[in-house]
């Protein structure tokens, strides 16, 4: 364990090494760790690192377009009388660091913006009547700070940094720092340019993100980048096998999406989803993966030994590891729809609305001459600008919604009627579909609930899941229940507005510790459902039992849902009322 | 600091990913196909395939300082400029066609154009001064991450794409001017779903993906690294290449009028949207008039169904109904009947 958390710190420090060589090549670094003295102590080294009057600034989460990008300087402004322009936060950083703490918070619409920088190395906005071009060759360090599996980066960001890095296992007294001399750092910067690449490695740095499953092309170009870089770091002119092994560590073994088998069958999966390339082509693609060549095996080495603990579990169960992709991607479409700009109308700034200025001097500008009064008169300010003028901006406040089917798999349920609740299920997801909603699945049966399907906008995804799932087994409600608090929570800390469908016949026999035992059951399952109610969630319960059941009622009132009970309703009257439980009223809270 | 643009990576070394170079050649040559939507992964070279297009079209003749690049022939007569009507003589130049950035949080009155604030404060003159559109006009809007462009934006812009048209009435103004160009927008799917209206505003639409080929992956690694270290080296070397595709577009532009479709190709072309039930004539339309900018760019004298096999995909992929219960790609289903409806 210890050894582990040495060799992490190590490759943070190299990480922030190779950043401070060749900054704009890299793009950035992803750097897992929660504020603590050891990140504390890594952002100092790399401070240290960089060289002296290096722009170095902090991006707060709340950052709006006009200091990001840039906009109009009030002060100047209504000084000028003209339209004065301010740089934004982006082009005061060119040349040196933007950081980023608790990015994986970062809304998709500030990663949109800040993905189109990187890409570009200039900062164009058009906004406020001014078209804004500045250069700004900037690199970013994410501080990922989240908690659970739920929570990542915005993946468009994370795409266009090379390097990543955990600081979470590092305890403050692995943390040493050597001793780091400017001198040498200022020379490998001067001669990182001039590295020359053997001709086997890139291909080596191809077939190892081939061989993990790694799609994007710019994860070898910047893992060759990297390579380059620990190359002068390391005062060589030619990249070396050690150079390929700490590239292939800190930028392709983080973005690994499966596992290299080594009798080479993993393209033969990869290209079953992709149009097959010419036959000709495939030919050489075959020969050349098998034989990948001494070098790639030792890249290939050197990535499987940093791959991150978590995703060998996931290739390992076969389990889909483009799960967490689409939770990132729906994440990302939230916050975008959450506050998007509407353009400004009349009203009076405070309070909720904000001073659109430049609207403002807008409304204000035919009238100066009527204002100013007589001709000549310079006594009175540059612009008048009065009450009418006044110009507020306006916001979308609409969350999306994420619909949590609660499933019932048990075998009480299943011996009624599973296979119908599955099909109630499946035309409440097609109209989820079509209100662009996204949808999550958990199971319960046996001892456990089980997350069957994490928050997602495909269909696909959502019906393969429903189908695949078996019956059979106790009623552990409580747990179901429980699980669906946590998701509900989960939806809630992104803005999101959750809605619980429950399809349950209501009989609970398990208990939350997976014991049997009617009552102590049901009591779990009420104080679980009055927990969930005490969220003040839109929740529906659908009972599957043949005939209405009391239980399923008093279960629905404590947790302050609708109840309908299946017989009842047919697949429009309950689209109709899942529909109906928007709750719009909880948008206020997300917002 | 002042801005230094970076070279653009040059269109002809883009390795592979045909169908979105395809696309891209065949708006360059015919902008009444309608824009290109390129969605795909992330790092499949979208956003590079459309700025290297940029460098390559060939330059066009404007009037001197009109703001809305009216062509010499065709003045508008809305700008202080050609006010005087087409009987005037005009100084002329050429300049290169316009790729708009449509950057994400661009505000409304930068897209349409609004009262010159400037001149409004410091003279007292209601000027109107334009905004992107009238920018893009004659070239290309090009946005990318197109679905994560707010409502409200896309709004503006499904009205001025359908009609060729930009009208403002704000602020006391009442402009109209025109604004004909050819959207180009790509994005990642997996960000967000695109909106059905704008989906259908797109003439082709291609998906591209990053290509499984070891090959393949090792050269576009190797170009691009190469590009990186010495732009203006790597675009020397390629200047020959992207003179030969310049030459092919002028060529292209200049016989597409004479380009013969026959009935048949129209009635092959109408048999395959029908048997895809696609919704309108727009696929037909969009469809004959792409396999003719592509027989200009291929030196044919008639549409043949080679052409309406090869642009086939990317003209009705994204018109089709969609089944939300049907996990079919539609890019098979068009395969599919393309395959019955040409081969029958």
């Amino acid at each position: 364990m210890r050894e582990a958390a040495t060799a992490a710190w190590e490759d943070a420090m190299l990480a922030a090494a190779l950043l401070s060589i060749d900054p704009a090549g890299l793009g950035g670094a992803v750097i897992r760790a929660r504020p603590s003295p050891v990140r504390d102590r890594w952002l100092a080294w790399l401070r240290g690192l960089l060289p002296p009057g290096t722009p170095l600034r902090k991006l707060p989460l709340s950052i709006g377009d006009e200091r990001l990008l840039g906009g109009l300087d009030l002060a100047a402004t209504l000084r000028a009388g003209r339209p004065v322009a301010e740089r934004g936060l982006l082009a005061e950083a060119d040349g040196g660091l933007v950081l980023v703490p608790m990015a994986e918070r970062l809304s998709g619409a500030i990663a949109a913006r800040l993905a189109s920088v990187l890409d570009r190395r200039e900062v164009v906005a058009e906004r406020d009547g001014l078209a804004l071009r500045h250069g700004a060759t900037i690199s970013l360090v994410l501080f990922d700070e989240s908690a659970g599996e739920d929570e990542t980066c915005p993946p468009a960001l994370v795409e266009r940094l090379a390097l990543s890095a955990r600081l979470d296992a590092v305890a403050l007294a692995d943390a040493t720092l050597p001793a780091c001399d400017p001198a040498e750092l200022a020379r490998a910067r001067a001669s990182v340019a001039s590295v020359t690449v053997p001709r086997d490695a890139i291909e080596a740095l191809c077939a190892t993100a081939v061989a993990f499953g790694i799609g994007s092309l710019r994860a070898p170009l910047f893992a060759l980048a990297a390579s380059r870089a620990a190359a002068a770091l390391a005062g060589r002119s030619v990249v070396a096998e050690a150079d390929l092994a700490a590239a292939a560590r800190l930028v392709l073994a983080p973005r690994a999406t499966q596992l290299p088998s080594l009798q080479g069958d993993e393209v033969e999966e990869a290209t079953d989803d992709q149009p097959l390339p010419p036959a000709d082509t495939l030919e050489t693609e075959n020969g050349s993966d098998r034989n990948p060549g001494p070098l790639a095996d030792l890249v290939i080495a050197a990535a499987l030994a940093a791959v991150p603990p978590g995703l060998l579990a996931a290739a390992g169960s076969g389990g889909p590891t483009r799960a967490t992709t689409s939770g990132r991607a729906g994440a990302a479409k939230t916050s975008v729809l959450r506050g998007a700009p509407l353009g400004a109308r009349p009203g009076t700034p405070g309070g909720s609305g904000r001073l659109a200025l430049f609207d403002t001097l807008r409304a204000a500008a035919p009238w100066q001459r009527l204002r100013k009064g007589p001709e000549g008169s310079d006594s009175g300010p540059r612009i008048a600008v009065r009450r009418e003028d006044f110009r507020i901006r306006r916001f979308r406040e609409r969350s999306e919604t994420t619909t949590i089917f609660v499933v019932d798999a048990s075998g009480s349920a299943a011996l009624a009627r599973l296979a119908e609740a599955k099909g109630a299920v499946e035309l409440l997801l097609a109209d989820c579909y079509v209100r662009r909603d996204r949808v999550a699945l958990v199971a319960f049966r046996g001892k456990a609930a089980e997350l069957l399907l994490p928050p997602t906008s495909s269909l696909v995804r959502a019906r393969r899941a429903l189908s695949a799932l078996p019956g059979g087994g106790g009623t552990p409600l409580a747990a179901g229940l429980d699980a669906a608090r946590a998701l509900a929570e989960s939806v809630l800390r992104r803005g999101g507005t959750p809605v619980v469908v429950l399809l349950t016949d209501g009989r609970a026999n398990v208990t939350r510790a997976g014991t049997g035992g009617r009552d102590i059951a049901e009591a779990e399952a009420l104080a679980s459902a009055r927990e969930l109610a005490a969220m003040r969630l839109s929740a529906v319960l659908i009972d599957t039992s043949p005939r209405p059941q009391v239980q399923a009622q008093r279960l629905a009132a404590a947790m302050a849902a609708r109840y309908v009970p299946l017989p009842y309703a047919d697949a429009s009257a309950l689209s109709r009322v899942v529909r109906s439980a928007q709750p719009w009223r909880t948008a206020e809270r997300a917002a | 600091m002042s801005p230094r643009p970076r070279p653009q990576f040059p269109f002809s070394a883009i390795v592979g990913q045909d169908e979105m170079k395809l696309a891209l050649l065949i708006a360059a040559v015919d902008a009444t196909v309608g824009g290109v939507l390129v969605l795909g992964d992330r790092g499949t070279g979208k956003s590079t395939a459309v700025r290297a297009l940029a460098a390559l079209l060939p330059e066009m003749r404007v009037i001197v300082g009109c703001p809305y690049a009216c062509a010499p022939g065709a003045p508008q007569g809305i700008c202080d400029v050609c006010r005087d009507g087409p009987e005037k003589r005009h100084r002329t130049a050429l300049v290169p066609v316009p790729v708009v950035d449509l950057p994400l949080g661009a505000t409304e009155d930068r897209v349409v154009g609004a009262l010159d604030i400037e001149r409004a404060l410091a003279q007292g003159v209601k000027a109107f001064e334009p905004g992107l559109l009238a920018r893009a006009h004659r070239g290309f809007l090009y946005i990318d991450e197109v679905n994560l462009l707010e409502d409200h934006i896309v709004d503006l812009l499904l009205d001025v794409a359908a009609s060729g048209e930009n009208v403002v009435e704000r602020e006391g103004l009442s402009i109209r001017h025109p604004a004909r160009f050819v959207l180009v927008g790509s994005g990642n799917p997996e960000e967000g779903e695109l909106r059905p209206q704008l989906l259908d505003r797109f003439g082709l639409s291609v998906e591209v993906s990053t290509p499984s080929d070891l090959a393949l992956r090792v050269e576009v690694v190797r170009r691009r690294d190469a590009f990186e270290r010495d732009p203006k080296g790597f675009a020397s070397a390629w200047a020959a290449e992207e003179a030969k595709l310049r030459r092919r577009i002028a060529q292209a532009r200049r016989r597409l009028d004479e380009i013969v479709v026959p009935d048949g190709a129209i009635e092959q072309a109408a048999r395959l949207c029908m048997a895809l039930g696609t919704d309108g004539l727009r696929g037909e339309l969009t469809l004959i008039r792409a396999a003719r900018a592509l027989a200009a760019l291929d030196g044919e004298k008639e549409v043949s169904l080679a052409q309406l096999r090869r642009v086939a995909p990317a003209a009705l992929r994204h018109r089709l109904r969609r089944n939300v219960l049907d996990e079919t790609v539609s890019t098979t289903r068009v395969d599919r009947a393309i395959a019955e409806v040409f081969e029958a």
